[in-house]
């Protein structure tokens, strides 16, 4: 590159570490103004819907825990949501597996937020906070390996239900937990919103109108933090969200200051969410009665011929749901994370489309950063919350 | 304005290219002609209020004709409604008109649906590969294309 060009090419990724995974930006840059920003991805794509065309419903549980891998248990709950739609089996599902299904996924809300703020305060230089938030994540990952056996990648929950119950001891434990939460993350406000570099760093950058944010396809709290006031949680509500009381946290400053706020309160709501799904927890079955989807207690596996039989056609044979089409959008901790189902009638999906939020969240990086100071594309980054494991599938 | 009272609308607009109605689950699906999805998708973003485009992607139905179904999700954030509309598109004729100039997140799916689908958009401003490799030869979700990728023998570790 000659000495004098006017603006300068620098590659930022994929092996760095704000970047969140392995994006790959192109910045042309005019001093320290950013003239051109260009995302690369596709370093982790691993064919999930090229893969899924080839399983059984049953089998793809487990892929969807690799899409956002901060936040596998909403992941889950998309996808079993949109198999029990295409099965028409919805209202069969047993009210403890709902209600179970919306304390995870709360709690994955709150994870997956911990380690936004964790990563994108560690990116503008705050350390401290990283510290903080990991200590709450690992209680949250330490209930997750109760849960589910797995700290990360839980495949927990099942077409018609959920795969087992709580231990016992559980549902205590987890409140005692949401209860702590509100009184964590003001401790972590006491570290960053009073911060004059913090606020430098955060107020007026990274700013995106709400007309903009619709057009680029903005979902979650980054949409929410430009004044559009989307939940799916509350508009589309799904697996009984109707009979929560929250607020949906909304702000007209459209920068990356009201995006922190947003997420914040997000995470309060989260415990408060979680405290009356604990209080709605009665004991019941955790699977629907639908022989033909959902697989047979193991005590009848492993006592009876007919329960052995059973398990093992719904195994090796999987269920055929009826020749159409669904799609089913969920509120996740980045966005709407939505499943397109296509089924011919046999037992695999003819096609299934993931449409994940963070790869349309990206989307609008260019837009954001074209303008700005090179270190606010860290910011940027930080502030949209993207993880590459669903933006490459 | 229920589902029902929007296909009116489109019909009674686009009485020709609207081809096929279809409920399912309780979702509505409309199937229009390729060559006026431009003109139908500036009239539901404006006329209709689906102001928000979720979803975009092609979908691979070999051995019918037509070969690809092009599928557009949206959404109306103030009324909270979902509807589905679909183009079909030929084999040897796989491009349509970009709609990236209607909803501006069109443009990624758009070129994801190019990359890895074969799916080509006209007058799409960006029409690059965006997962595979720039010099991937072939379109991974084309059902004629093997999972096992290329030139590989199919794997044969599975049981079931």
């Amino acid at each position: 590159m000659a000495v004098n060009s006017e603006t300068m090419t620098i590659n930022m990724g994929p092996q760095h570490p704000s970047t969140h995974g392995v994006l790959q930006l192109i910045l042309d840059l005019d001093g320290e103004t950013v003239v051109n920003a260009t995302p690369h991805i596709g370093f982790l794509h691993r064919g999930t819907e090229k893969l899924s065309e080839h399983r059984t419903y049953h089998q793809i549980i487990p892929l969807t825990d690799r899409l956002d891998y901060l936040a596998p248990m909403s992941n889950n709950i998309g996808y079993v949501l949109a198999v029990e739609k295409l099965l028409g089996i919805t209202d069969e599902i047993p009210e403890r597996a709902k209600v179970i299904r919306v304390l995870l996924g709360e709690l994955t809300r709150m994870k997956s937020h911990l380690v936004w703020l964790a990563c994108h305060a560690l990116d503008i230089g705050a350390m401290t906070v990283f510290i903080y938030c990991f200590r709450e994540r690992e209680h949250i990952m330490d209930i997750y390996e109760k849960v589910s056996g797995a700290r990360m990648t839980s495949n927990y929950f099942r077409v018609g239900g959920l795969a087992d119950d709580f231990p016992e001891g559980l549902e205590q434990e987890i409140r005692d937990f949401a209860e702590s939460m509100p009184g964590h993350v003001a401790e972590y406000e006491g570290l960053l919103t009073g911060n004059k570099i913090w606020q430098k760093r955060t107020m007026g950058v990274g700013k995106i109108s709400a007309e903009a944010a619709i057009d680029i396809g903005l979902t979650g709290p980054s949409l929410r933090a430009s004044g559009v006031d989307w939940d799916l949680r509350r508009d589309n509500p799904y697996s009984g969200y109707e009979d929560y009381d929250f607020d949906v946290p909304v702000s007209d400053e459209c920068d990356t200051w009201a995006r922190y706020h947003c997420r914040l309160e997000e995470m309060r709501q989260a415990s408060r969410i979680m405290i009356q799904a604990l209080d709605k927890l009665k004991p019941g079955p955790v699977l629907a009665d639908c022989p033909q989807v959902c697989l047979p207690p193991k005590e009848d596996v492993v006592n009876s011929i007919e329960g052995l039989i059973h398990h093992f056609k719904i195994v090796t044979e999987g269920f055929k749901p009826e020749p159409g089409e669904i799609y089913q959008g969920v509120e996740n901790p980045k966005g709407e994370l939505g499943y397109y189902l296509v089924s011919d009638g046999s037992p695999m999906p003819l096609r299934m489309k993931i449409r994940p939020p963070s790869f349309v969240n990206l989307q609008a990086l260019p837009q954001m950063v074209e303008g700005k100071l090179l270190a606010d594309v860290i910011a940027v980054i930080g502030t949209l919350d993207i993880v590459l494991g669903e933006i490459d599938r | 304005m229920s589902d029902q009272a929007i296909v009116e609308k489109l019909q009674a607009k686009f009485s020709s290219a609207v081809l096929n109605v279809v409920e399912h689950r309780g979702e509505t699906t409309v199937t229009v002609e390729k060559e006026q999805i431009v003109e139908i998708a500036t009239f539901l973003r404006d006329e209709c209020g689906y102001n928000f485009l979720c979803d975009l992607c092609g979908v691979d139905y070999l051995g019918q004709s037509p070969r690809f179904m092009v599928v557009y999700n949206l959404y109306n954030i103030a009324a909270k409604q979902r509807l589905r509309v679909k183009v079909p598109v030929e084999e040897q004729d796989a491009n349509v008109d970009t709609v990236s100039v209607v909803w501006g997140t069109a443009n990624w799916h758009e070129r994801e649906c190019w990359d890895l689908m074969g799916i080509s958009f006209n007058d799409h401003p960006d029409l690059r590969r965006i997962l595979m490799p720039a010099d991937w030869e072939g379109h991974p979700l084309r059902k004629d294309y093997p999972v096992q990728g290329p030139d590989r023998e199919p794997y044969q570790g599975r049981l079931s």
